[in-house]
Parts: structure tokens; sequence; C-alpha cells
């Protein structure tokens, strides 16, 4: 070349990102043993965990597979059932646990995720189960150390185990997810298990409606998964679901928004008269905590339609297959 | 070409049977000779006798002014475990640029002409010329303008408060008003904050689906239309720090047909790379601002070969490795880019090596209204790079000359690496 141009390419449309997908999930050494999200677990995986979990529900307190086991539970958020589920999952398997919480540690003294991950490994942890405000914090642990990581919910990103436990309940009562209509009500953009549901029905073939004011609710949210659409008009959307799935609201997060309680109680709680729009056999849940009085009224929550106790029940032996998975007690 | 030119008397250096480009017209084969520092020849190639000079042959390679970079951060004073002024103009030499512009958001805030002063001594030894763009108003608090004149004596080229934009319309126009009488711009990263708060990527599906919040196109777009409206109420320069969206950028459009001062930038990466990269959390791919969506990122791309996006410049944006390795909410905004310029702006420009210089020196050079820097022409100060456009090279962590590595093109191919770079007639550089 003596002069001019070089002979590159002169294409008029630019050339999308040289980058390959270098930092993708399924780039983690160990990632068949870890639960980051619902994105990153194949179709297989999600199968075979629900036939466990359905096993391990009979499990006797004889069997304990994860004998001299140690699982750490990092808790950077309260959390009740899902800590507690996770922990009886696992003494129900003979491991052991030790929690780790936020007000009762390192974490305040400033020390980073990835050496407080490092130092529970690093005193025999075999596995990690955490729970942490900021999204993907469980991928940052998981890249950097070589135990499996469990996601107990990060941020506004995902809560694995809640939508896995949920198909899971949804499984004892409809025979598969194919063609199943899923509808998600409430706060959904700030809410981990609606992304986390969201993801899994419609892998699994389900039709899944988010049904909300635009403020907890962005149109951008049908992008997540095909089969995904948006609608604010909760009457509308009854009739046509046969799973209701009610989502928490925290009154402080509507004031922050400018939204009214009345509102919104008026447009989405789900109350008796709401209910009887639904198909006659329409499931109702919740992933908890409920606040009463809100997004549903007491008289639905303890309805006979309400699965409320029996997805916190099941949580423990989805919790357990999950822990299986990670410790490779079984399968 | 192995003959290794004499450093120990820089005297005199005949670079020969390379192509130049000047920054006007098409490249042209020619040897040049700098003498003292300056452009002391261009000539036909062959024309000027070797022998009384040491001779650097770059057959294959363009010869071309010196990168102009009118935005990095060198993290001194106060945060040298980032990048020092020493280890940023070293990799700013490996990347081809020979004067850079470093933005006030260090510790202290650079607001005053000592820190200026400071930044450009000789004890810095930096390896490339640094004109320091100072805070334009007191700690950059946005409360109290600094004092321009002194500034301007004390090297400064511009006034910004980068990183933290000035948002308040009076402080705005007082800041535009001092720096058109001080005959400097103002620089101004377009964030309306207030719209920002707790977003660490930008808003879209990727957001969406990773549960993280998101800054609009609108947060950007509002303070450039506010900072254009001030500036041509004030006669003033505004320059537009890395633009990244389409909205804004139509906001620029207009405003330079209507003949308001208003110039601007755009970084490599947001040239480059969209916010799905994002991916899983990859905190280098956290900046500020964000990587947009593809249309966005289509629209720089637009606005670059029409003009009405003047030069890149990296936003170079050195942090350690431990303050990368966090939450993705807790990391650190901003990832290096001094090295890797080079090759994004060949692939924006086509591969016209013409092109991409004048992004990268020429235009950068006509935003400041700098007539010494941005061409090579007989007489003028010799700041010279020399790149071979066709080299084919992998970026590696254990290469880069920055004291940090937080880059998402770490591992990445490239077409097009600088070879050599002359500061002041004196090679800096050299592969």
């Amino acid at each position: 070349m003596s002069r001019g141009a070089s002979p590159h390419s002169r294409s008029a449309t630019p050339r999308r990102s040289i980058r390959s997908a270098s930092l993708r999930k399924d780039h983690f050494s160990h990632s068949s043993r870890s639960l980051l999200d619902i994105e990153s677990l194949s179709n297989r995986d999600i199968d075979s965990l629900l036939k466990e979990a359905c096993r391990s529900s009979s499990v006797s307190p004889k069997d304990a597979p994860l004998m001299r086991r140690h699982i750490a539970l990092l808790f950077y958020e309260s959390s009740t059932r899902t800590r507690c589920s996770f922990e009886l999952a696992a003494k129900s398997l003979g491991a052991s646990t030790t929690l780790v919480s936020v007000t009762a540690s390192s974490i305040e003294k400033g020390e980073s995720l990835i050496d407080t991950g490092a130092t529970l490994a690093a005193m025999g942890a075999e596995c990690i189960v955490i729970r942490h405000p900021s999204s993907g914090a469980p991928h940052v642990l998981a890249r950097h150390l070589n135990v499996p990581v469990i996601n107990a919910g990060d941020g506004m990103h995902e809560h694995p185990s809640q939508a896995l436990l949920d198909c899971y309940t949804i499984l004892r009562h409809r025979r598969s997810f194919h063609g199943l209509r899923l509808l998600l009500v409430g706060d959904i953009f700030h809410s981990r298990v609606a992304r986390s549901n969201a993801l899994l029905a419609t892998r699994l073939g389900a039709h899944v409606t988010f049904c909300g004011p635009h403020a907890l609710l962005p149109d951008v949210a049908e992008t997540l998964a095909p089969g995904v659409r948006v609608t604010r008009d909760f009457d509308a959307a009854l009739p046509e679901a046969d799973v209701i799935m009610m989502l928490r609201v925290q009154k402080e997060r509507l004031a922050g928004l400018q939204l009214s309680v009345d509102e919104y109680v008026r447009k989405y709680q789900l109350t008796s008269e709401r209910l009887a729009l639904a198909p006659a056999n329409a499931l109702v849940m919740h992933p908890g905590p409920m606040v009463r009085g809100m997004e549903l009224t007491s008289e639905v929550a303890d309805g006979a339609r309400s699965l409320v106790l029996e997805q916190v029940r099941n949580g423990v032996a989805v919790r357990r297959a999950i822990l299986l998975r990670a410790l490779g007690g079984r399968g | 070409m192995k003959r290794k030119p004499n450093l120990a008397d820089p005297k005199s250096l005949l670079i020969t049977g390379g192509s130049l480009i000047d920054g006007s017209g098409n490249p042209e084969p020619a040897d040049v000779l700098i003498e003292n520092g300056r452009i002391a020849a261009i000539e036909a190639p062959g024309k000027i006798a070797r022998a009384r000079h040491a001779v650097l042959g770059v057959q294959g390679m363009f010869v071309a002014p010196g990168f102009i970079d009118l935005h990095v951060h060198l993290r001194e004073p106060g945060q040298s475990h980032k990048e020092t002024i020493a280890s940023g103009t070293t990799a700013a030499a490996a990347g081809g640029f020979t004067m850079i512009c470093p933005m006030p958001n260090t510790t202290p805030v650079n607001d005053s002409a000592e820190i200026t002063r400071w930044m450009q001594a000789p004890e810095r030894e930096a390896v490339v010329q640094v004109r320091p763009i100072a805070a334009a108003t007191i700690g950059s608090n946005g409360e109290h303008l600094t004092d321009y004149r002194s500034l301007v004596d004390a090297g400064a080229i511009a006034v910004t408060d980068d990183g933290r934009p000035i948002l308040g319309d009076e402080i705005m126009r007082k800041a535009l008003r001092a720096a058109a009488a001080a005959g400097i711009p103002v620089m101004q990263h377009a964030e309306d904050t207030g719209m920002t708060q707790g977003c660490t990527m930008h808003a879209g599906p990727t957001s969406f689906r990773l549960g993280l919040r998101g800054a609009t196109s609108e947060a950007e777009a509002s303070i450039v239309a506010r900072d254009i409206a001030l500036a041509a109420e004030t006669n003033a320069h505004i320059h537009v720090a890395h633009l990244s969206t389409a909205a804004a950028l139509e906001h620029v459009r207009v405003a330079r047909k209507r003949g308001v001062h208003v110039t601007c930038e755009v970084t490599p990466h947001h040239l480059l790379l969209t916010d799905e990269e994002v991916g899983d959390y990859d905190t280098n791919c956290k900046m500020n601002p964000p990587l947009r969506s593809e249309a966005d990122r289509q629209a720089m791309w637009e606005g670059l070969r029409d003009g009405a996006i003047d030069c890149i410049a990296t936003d170079h944006a050195p942090h350690a490795a431990h303050e990368k390795e966090q939450e993705f909410d807790r990391a650190p905004f901003g990832i290096t880019g001094l090295e890797t310029a080079l090759p994004i702006a060949l692939m924006a420009a086509g591969g016209d090596p013409q092109l991409a210089v004048r992004w990268l020196s020429s235009n950068p050079a006509a935003v400041m209204g700098w007539k010494e820097a941005g061409s090579l022409r007989v007489g003028a100060i010799a700041d010279v790079v020399v790149f071979d456009a066709d080299e084919e090279w992998v970026f590696k962590a254990e290469e880069s000359k920055s004291k940090s590595k937080n880059s998402p093109f770490i591992g990445k191919r490239f077409r097009g690496r600088v070879r050599h770079t002359l500061v002041d007639g004196r090679l800096v550089f050299s592969r």
C-alpha cells in the first residue's frame, strides 16, 4: 500500500458490535450447578428441577444426601419465607447452614461482596445462597468464586426459586403450561418475581399478561419475552386468566410515584367481585408477603381458590431440588 | 525500517516512505523532515537527502498530525491508584495522541490556576501535551464561577463541571458569558441528574430485563436544548461532551443551521456498542452517558459522517479493578479508551484513514480554534502520529499502558494500529 485509502470495506451500513459474547452466562464454569436466573436455565434444567422437587417432596427424614455438606446463606436484605425455606430445605437434606445477614457481619465494615463470598468459601461453604438489593449481585459472586451460587432474589432482576416453586404449584393443579394464561398484576417494574415468573411461564408455553398502571409497568415490559403482553385494564384481563398472580404493593412506592392508594385499590385490588369475572377454576397466587387490603382482600387471600400457603409449602421441596442440583447430591 | 532513529540527538529526523495526511487534501506519498521540534520540510519521496538525519522508515504507513483528545480523565491529583498523568499520557502516546485535555474531576477538583499549573508541571512527567480543562464552578458545586481569566492564563483551554453538570439556568448563563469573555468554550456533560437518580444504564429492553434503572434520552437532550438556547443568547461557545442520543443530536443539528456556536464530540464506545452489551452486568460496559440503543448508535455514526458531530473524544476514564469488580450499581462509571480510539475511528470511517484523522486530529483542533495543531505543515510543531491502517492486532490488558484495564475491548481484535508517536519532534512511543 503506497497511498490512498486502505482496502477496508466501505459498507454503507455500520457494523454491529465487534464484541463477542465473552461475558455471557454460559461462561461460568460452574453454571450447571449455580442458579443465577431463569434466563440461563435450559429447558432440561427446568424439567429436571421440577421432577426432583416432586421426588424430594416425599423425602424421608432419614434420607440425608447432603450430610456433612455446608451451605452459606448470605442475606443482604431481610427475608422471612425465602430464608427459612432455603434453611429448612438444606437441613432436611442433612446439610448444615450458616446465616450471614447484613446487620451482623463485616459487610457493614465495608467488605466487598467478592471478599465476603470468598471468605465464606474459604471457611468451607460449598454453596452460597444469596439475597441482595443489587440486580446482578449473584452474577458478580459466581464470576469470582468456584462454588455454586443460588440467587434468592437480586434487586429488581430475578427470583428464580420463587418462579420455580410457583410453576411447581401451578403444575399440581394444571396438567401443563401449554396455552395457560397467566395474569401478573401490580408493581411489575420493581418485581423480580414478575420477571422470573414471566420468563419461566413463557418458556413453558404459557401466555403472560402484565397488568398495572404506567408508573409501575412501563410498555417496554412487553419485550421481556415472546408471549408477554401489557394491559392496564384488570377487569378486561380477568376473564382471560387461568392463574392470577398478585404482587405486593408498597404504599411508600406509590407515594413516590404520585399514585393515589385509593385509585390503585379501585383499579387493581383483587376483590371477590373481581374474581367473579375470572373463569370459575382460575387460581389465585401471591408470592408474599401479602398486604391485605391493598393488592387483595382477605376474603380472596383466604378463599378457596387461593394457593398462597401451598406456594409456601412447595417452596421447601423446590429448594431442596435446587440445593441437590447445586451440590450434586443426586441425578 | 528496522534502523532505530538516534533518539539521543533528536535535532533532525527524517520520516520516510509513508503516505502523508496533512489534514487538508488526499494522502500523498511524502517524506517529512523534522528539525528542532518542528516540521522543517515536506517533500516528494526521496527528495530529502538521508545522510545528515536520523531516519524513521515507515513504508506502507500513514503519517498524520498527532491525535487530540478533548476529553480524558487522568485522575491526578488525588486518585493516582487509577491513573497518573505519567501513565495516562503514556497510554495516550500508545494510542497516537499528542495532546490530551484532562477533566477537572480530580481530588481536589481542578478549580484553580495552581492545580491547572501543577498538572502541566515537568514533575508530572507527561509524555504528550497536557491541556487541562478547569472546573466551571468552584468545587464543581454549580454555585460560584471560578476565575476563568486566571485559569486561561495558567493554561486551561475550557471549563466544565463534567460529571456534575451545570443544571441551574442562571449559573450556566453566567458561565457561558464569562467563558465567551475569556475566549474559551464551556463543555457540558449533558445530563439532567434529577431525571437519572439511581440510573446505571440506558432505559430500554435490556435495562428492564436486568432490573436496572435506566436513564432516558430526554435526560441528555433536555440539557443540550437548554444549553443551546443559553449559548445563543450569550453568543458563547457550548461544546457538548460525549453526545450519545439521537434526540440530543437533533437539537445540535438545528442549532448549527441557526448559526449557534455549538460543537460536540462522540466517544468510540458510543459509535461501536449498544446497551445490549451490558449483557450480564458487565461493569466494563457501565459508563455515563450509558451505551444507548441501536438507533442512537446509528445516529452517532451518521452525525459524525455528515459533520453534525465534530470529533471523536475518548472519555478515557480509568478505574481500578477492585472498583469495577462490584455489584453493577455500585461500580463506578467509565472505561479506558486512549489506546483503542484509532481502530474504532477507522471502522467508523469505513477504513478511510483521512476521515479518521479528521475526527481525531483536525476537527478537535478546529473545535478549539487551534491553528497550530491538527495539521502537518512546514513550520508547525512536530506532533506526529504514524499508523498502519491495516495491521490487525488484539488489545491485551497486559500490553495496555494505562494503569487501569477497565475496557470492554480487552481481548478484542482490531484493524489499524499506531506505530510511532512524536511530540515536539521527539519519538515518545514506538512499536
